[in-house]
């Protein structure tokens, strides 16, 4: 097959004059030495992403993959792609999940989440991969699965539950059982999605363990695959041992007891092909009536970006250091580059403005440099207008934080910047970040980092995480080193002091890869700069709302 | 009605009720509305939404499906007539149109009968009667010795007269006992003493006739038109010699490879037939045409208007119908015998519903997908059935006659060949692909016929699936691979159809699936349906799903796979560029017994993919096996219905013991009289069946036992 080449931008590039005052301007330097050397940098970082992308696709080993299939199983995207409308899209969360956190591979952490339509209604996914350590779950194989049924339950998302595992990971059920966000949670969500009118369906394709047999036993309806399907508190082993009955998994707790004598599972299927088949039907007989009028149908014909999407892949900083203006990427993802800017000449190192994406109306905040006072009250301000009026948020970051100083402490920077994080908490649309280069600090925080919510966020593989640079920490580190070995009357020559900071260094770049960030789940994937405008018009309309929801704000110190 | 007969003769018919259904229905319909005459149909209730019941201005029910209580009940077509007001009846081809009883009682109800006079209908119906007459007539007949005296060596200089090789037939019975073909003098004594001694054993009387035995038989048939006023002519002729089963399956006029000279003599001998017993209205007259010798017997008439008549009327410009009613108003032929023009060359193909390998037996089935070629001037579709239609087991199962012209054969015979590969029909197995063959053997390309032209030819003509298998694997490959890539984009429009009124979805359904970092691939397993059933082919595709809204597409076997791009051009329709060639595709899918059905047409190429559906409902976990492997797994020494249809005779009793090849009983379906024998040695055991019972096709009639097992 072809080498992997990113997104259909169907629009004439270039060659198209600015229909209006709105038309961001094709500011793009195509032959500068900077546009060479990102695009080169860039195409290494992707050729590094599809490379790790590719190897978590083929799961747990081609041995584990092939026992799989002499079960007559498929494996877990190839389930969810029988269950997906034809040609239907289907957005995957948080592929790397997993990688390079334990000893042992755990390809995307075990278990495959995200969203994709299904006779039309827009459903979560969560699919056990039983070719990887027998879809047991490990501590981020909990956290990415919880995590799918907290978009889910924000989105209103009916959830997909392909059950194939042999529940918790034993060896550590420490990390795994106890606590608040572990496994008992997913029963948890279960019981409030259902209450709140959110669809649970299991499909019971493999083994459903212990805990995991909650699943099945907690869905709304669930359906069990003939001669792969089981369903027990205890395996046979474990009956014997505490019983001494010696029985068949099938017998114990196979489709035929569960759907004729236990009433555990609901529809009894064939083969594994007729219970997918049993899953979109069951998507089908929901009854839609909740979904009712959605917001600002406007969403209708759009056009495409002016400017070629895949230039993003060279718009994006291979070297933090180096600035860019943000509105060459918002040009690239937003419809017909159109794009209505806000407070233009005021606070210019935020840049915030209103446009569409396939059709729907979004504001996006974008980094044009460091956060002095101004920029922090107008990105305060446009979050306001936005959640006034209801339209989503577009965070895009690059930011090295706020500015640092005398004066700007004087300004107020500490309060400016509250206000924003006051604005981006409280705001109640739907939020999402794209994290293009830079995440440090506070800076994080009021552009909507993690903590703070968003309905997604994702990675471009230019971007780095941290509470600040690693430069700046190993010269702070360094100084308080300093400082400590001076009261010790230690002698700390300059050979040690450069070596110290290496190594604080190295660190901070270890773990403010975006690799690093998206194994732990910091953030839902890290993603090909090009997709960008396919991925958020995605999202949107996944997090789109039936009924808005008011926002109502703290106290905002002034 | 005496008085109403002859008030009706005075005017013309305004007011005409057709005595039959399918195509032919339709088509005398057409030709009387156009000629402002209403029309009346009749209809069993298995054809109550028929088409020739829509296509009438009034239709009259008469009666339950069956023919003999239907469409042959001469007593409620009578009174369909009368409670309609209709003044004649046009009884078409097949049914009572060459009975005379019917002919009779229609002048004596006081309707118009629009065919010939019931005296000439007897004479012709009358095998010997009417080779009598003809003989009288001056008509010539396959020369023979028909006497009462014996003597052998009379025999024996009455065949040295007729010249070898001659026929030797009993007088009585039938069925090939006794009958000898005689190459030379020298074997003619042996041959007639051991057939005499055989049919004195089979008949108890051993009286033999003598005729010449034609090695190499053209059926050749001429169109005559008669008119009340003793004006017959006659409008060429017709070669129908393309036969399976004895019925004919491509006709064509004029009659290829013949002499102007031929053409008047043949034509002049017709018109002598039909005097010589009075003849008006439209009528046939058969001849049998020993390739060798150049010379024409006469065979039979056939005194109605027959299937073919299409091919007739393109070569001389002339609608029959039209010309049947105007005679049966009394009017004059409308053209003299020098006024018949005679232009091109026509071919008429019949599309059966039927089971080409299986000995062409008759096939039933619902049309799923029925789009015949557009008609044209020169293309002519005569159909009685629509997309949707089923063809049962009680009519003929005819489902449209193809009729084209061309200024020359050869022009006409490539029309012909294309309108067949663009002749769409999906849902029951049709001959269409055996026309095809047919038409493009090289010896009908040459005009090279006789009767026995199927039977010399089969191993051409139904190889389709064995010959050159490597080249037609790489098509139905490629079928496959067009299938597939239309059957992505169909799926792929009705999704986005189906959520066209939540607009904040539709970036869900855009061109290319969007993942994550990799296209989405969609495998599809189709398997390959070469004459229905007969053989079966598995194609493990897989489906990747391009930026740019193209697929490539892989096969299995891994080869380098294609790019293809579809565009849908509407309905069934796509033109789908495969690798660089573009072609036009048509895609039908419908559902059946457990199976999808997905058919694809391109270029000239037809095919027939099946992909087992999983079952919808299952009540439990029982190890029944499901319905679709029923087919397969019926127990060793099953009998199944070759077809369905009616059992006729039961010939033996369950439990009796049979010899391997033993007919067990007779079924019949349409014309057809199929006899089911015994597969092997055994006793018959499950023989539920009765004579009168209809059975369905494939369905288990009775089980052979090994003896030995009990």
């Amino acid at each position: 097959a072809a080498a992997y080449s990113s997104s259909a931008a169907a629009a004439a590039h270039g060659d198209v004059a600015p229909a209006s005052a709105s038309v961001l301007p094709d500011t793009l330097d195509r032959g500068s030495d900077a546009y060479a050397r990102n695009a080169a940098a860039v195409a290494g970082l992707l050729a590094d992403l599809r490379a790790r992308v590719s190897q978590v696709l083929r799961g747990g080993g081609p041995e584990a993959v092939r026992r799989n299939a002499s079960r007559g199983k498929l494996l877990p995207r190839d389930r969810i792609d029988r269950l997906l409308d034809p040609g239907a899209s289907f957005l995957e969360l948080s592929q790397l999940a997993g990688s390079d956190v334990y000893e042992e591979a755990l390809p995307s952490a075990g278990i495959i989440t995200g969203i994709g339509p299904v006779h039309g209604r827009l459903c979560m996914f969560v699919a056990n991969d039983p070719t990887t350590k027998g879809g047991t779950y490990y501590p981020l194989t909990v956290k990415k699965h919880l995590r799918a049924q907290e978009i889910a339950s924000e989105c209103k998302l009916p959830c997909i539950y392909l059950v194939d595992s042999g529940g918790a990971n034993l060896p550590r059920q420490a990390e795994v059982f106890p606590d608040r966000d572990n496994f008992g949670r997913i029963f948890y969500n279960q019981a409030k999605m259902s209450s709140d009118g959110i669809p649970q369906i299991a499909l019971v394709l493999g083994s459903c363990t212990a805990g995991g047999a909650y699943i099945p036993a907690m869905a709304d309806e669930s359906v069990i695959v003939k001669g792969n399907g089981t369903i027990f508190l205890a395996g046979p082993p474990l009956v014997k041992a505490a019983t001494g009955e010696e029985i068949s998994a099938e017998d114990l707790g196979g489709a035929s007891v569960h759907c004729k004598v236990s009433g555990v599972s609901d529809h009894f299927a064939q083969d594994e092909l007729h219970g997918l088949e049993m899953g979109r039907n069951i998507v089908k007989n929901l009854h839609l009536a909740a979904k009712g009028t959605s917001i600002q149908s406007s969403a209708c014909d759009y056009q495409e970006p002016l400017y070629d999407v895949e230039e993003l892949r060279s718009i994006a900083p291979a070297d933090l250091k180096q600035s860019f203006d943000i509105r060459s990427v918002i040009a690239r993802i937003v419809d017909g580059s159109e794009f209505d800017e806000f407070k233009k000449l005021y606070g210019t190192t935020l840049v915030t403005g209103f446009a569409r994406i396939c059709g729907q109306p979004v504001g996006i905040i974008g980094n044009n440099g460091i956060l002095f006072t101004e920029s922090a009250l107008k990105g305060s301000h446009f979050i306001e207008l936005c959640t006034q009026r209801h339209i989503p948020l577009i965070f895009l970051q690059n930011i090295t934080g706020f500015m640092v100083g005398s004066k700007s402490e004087a300004s107020g920077i500490a309060k400016a910047g509250a206000k924003m994080v006051m604005a981006v908490s409280c705001a109640k649309v739907p939020k999402i970040t794209i994290i293009v280069g830079g995440s440090f600090g506070a800076g994080n925080y009021g552009m909507c980092g993690r903590a703070y919510s968003p309905s997604f966020l994702f990675l471009w593989p230019t971007a780095r995480i941290s509470v600040m640079g690693g430069v700046q920490a190993a010269g702070v580190l360094a100084q308080i080193e300093k400082n400590n070995k001076k009261r010790q009357g230690v002698e700390w020559t300059k050979d040690d002091e450069e070596a110290f900071k290496a190594k604080v260094t190295e660190a901070y770049d270890r773990e403010g890869s975006p690799y690093y960030a998206t194994a732990r789940l910091w953030d839902d994937g890290v993603i090909d700069p090009a997709d960008t405008r396919r991925i958020l018009s995605l999202c949107l309309s996944a997090a789109a709302k039936p009924v808005p929801e008011d926002t109502k704000y703290g106290v905002f110190r002034m | 009605p005496a008085a109403a007969a002859a008030a009706a003769a005075g005017a013309g018919i305004e007011k005409v009720l057709v005595a039959n259904r399918g195509e032919i229905a339709c088509r005398v319909m057409r030709t009387a509305r156009r000629l402002g005459v209403a029309t009346v149909a009749v209809y069993s209730d298995a054809d109550r939404g028929a088409l020739h019941v829509r296509a009438a201005d009034e239709a009259v029910r008469i009666g339950p499906p069956p023919a003999r209580e239907s469409y042959l009940n001469a007593k409620a077509i009578i009174d369909a007539a009368h409670r309609t007001g209709a003044q004649a009846i046009h009884p078409g081809y097949g049914f009572l149109s060459e009975s005379a009883d019917f002919a009779q009682l229609c002048e004596a109800e006081g309707l118009k009968f629009i065919g010939p006079p019931a005296s000439a209908i007897r004479d012709m119906g009358d095998k010997s009667a009417s080779k009598r007459i003809m003989g009288a007539a001056g008509v010539p007949l396959v020369p023979g010795y028909h006497g009462a005296e014996q003597d052998i060596e009379l025999l024996k200089l009455e065949a040295d007269k007729i010249g070898y090789p001659v026929l030797i037939k009993p007088t009585h019975g039938g069925g090939g006992k006794g009958m000898r073909i005689v190459q030379r003098p020298d074997e003619f004594v042996d041959s007639v003493l051991s057939a005499q001694r055989e049919a004195a054993a089979s008949f108890g009387v051993n009286t033999l006739l003598i005729e010449k035995y034609i090695t190499q038989p053209r059926h050749v048939e001429v169109q005559v038109f008669g008119d009340q006023h003793g004006n017959v002519i006659y409008l060429y002729e017709r070669d129908c010699s393309l036969q399976r089963r004895h019925q004919k399956i491509i006709e064509e006029a004029p009659a290829p490879n013949v002499t102007a000279e031929f053409r008047s003599h043949i034509g002049g001998a017709a018109v002598s037939a039909a005097k010589a017993v009075g003849y008006y209205n439209a009528g046939t007259v058969e001849f049998i045409v020993d390739t060798l010798s150049g010379e024409f017997y006469f065979m039979e008439m056939n005194t109605r208007l027959q299937v073919e008549h299409p091919v007739t009327e393109m070569i001389v410009g002339q609608d029959l119908v039209e010309w049947q009613i105007r005679v049966a108003n009394g009017e004059r032929l409308p053209l003299s015998q020098e006024q018949v023009p005679l232009n091109g060359h026509a071919f008429e193909a019949r599309i059966y519903a039927e089971n080409v390998p299986r000995g062409f037996l008759p096939a039933t089935g619902t049309l799923h997908h029925y789009r015949p070629v557009p008609s044209a001037p020169t293309v002519r579709v005569e159909t009685g059935v629509e997309e949707g239609d089923t063809v049962s087991m009680h009519y003929d199962p005819m489902i449209a006659k193809l009729v084209v012209w061309g200024e020359s054969r050869s022009a006409a015979l490539v029309k012909l060949k294309n309108c067949l590969s663009n002749f769409q029909i999906a849902g029951l197995p049709t001959n269409v692909g055996f026309l095809q063959e047919l038409a493009s053997h090289s010896a009908f390309e040459k005009g090279i016929v006789d009767t026995h032209f199927i039977e010399r030819y089969k191993d051409d003509l139904l190889s389709t699936s064995t010959k050159a298998s490597g080249e037609s694997d790489g098509v139905a490959e490629l079928g496959a691979i067009l299938a597939a890539a239309c059957i992505c984009k169909k799926d792929h429009m009705t999704s986005k159809e189906s959520i066209r009124a939540d607009k904040t979805l539709s970036v869900w359904y855009n061109n290319m699936p969007f993942r994550m970092h990799h296209f989405a691939r969609q495998p599809l397993e189709l398997e390959l349906e070469e004459h229905d059933g007969f053989s079966e082919k598995l194609l493990k595709l897989f489906v990747t799903y391009k930026c740019d809204g193209s697929y490539f597409i892989e096969t299995e076997e891994g080869t380098s796979g294609f790019d293809v791009k579809v565009d849908h051009k509407g309905d069934h329709d796509f033109r789908v560029d495969a690798a660089g060639l573009q072609n036009d595709v048509t895609l039908a899918y419908y559902s059946k017994d457990n199976s999808k059905h997905i058919h694809v047409w391109h270029g000239k190429h037809h095919h027939h993919y099946r992909q087992t559906l999983r079952a919808e409902h299952v009540a439990d976990d029982s190890s029944q096996p499901s319905h679709a492997s029923e087919g397969k797994s019926h127990p060793k020494g099953s009998v199944l219905a070759p077809m369905a249809g009616l059992v006729v005779k039961v010939l033996l009793e369950d439990g009796a013991q049979v010899e391997a090849g033993q007919p067990v009983m007779v079924m019949e379906a349409m014309k057809m009289e199929h006899v089911v024998k015994a597969p092997r040695a055994g006793y018959v055991e499950g023989l539920k069946v009765t004579a009168g019972q209809q059975v369905f096709d494939s369905s288990v009639l009775f089980t052979i036992k090994d003896n030995s097992a009990n």
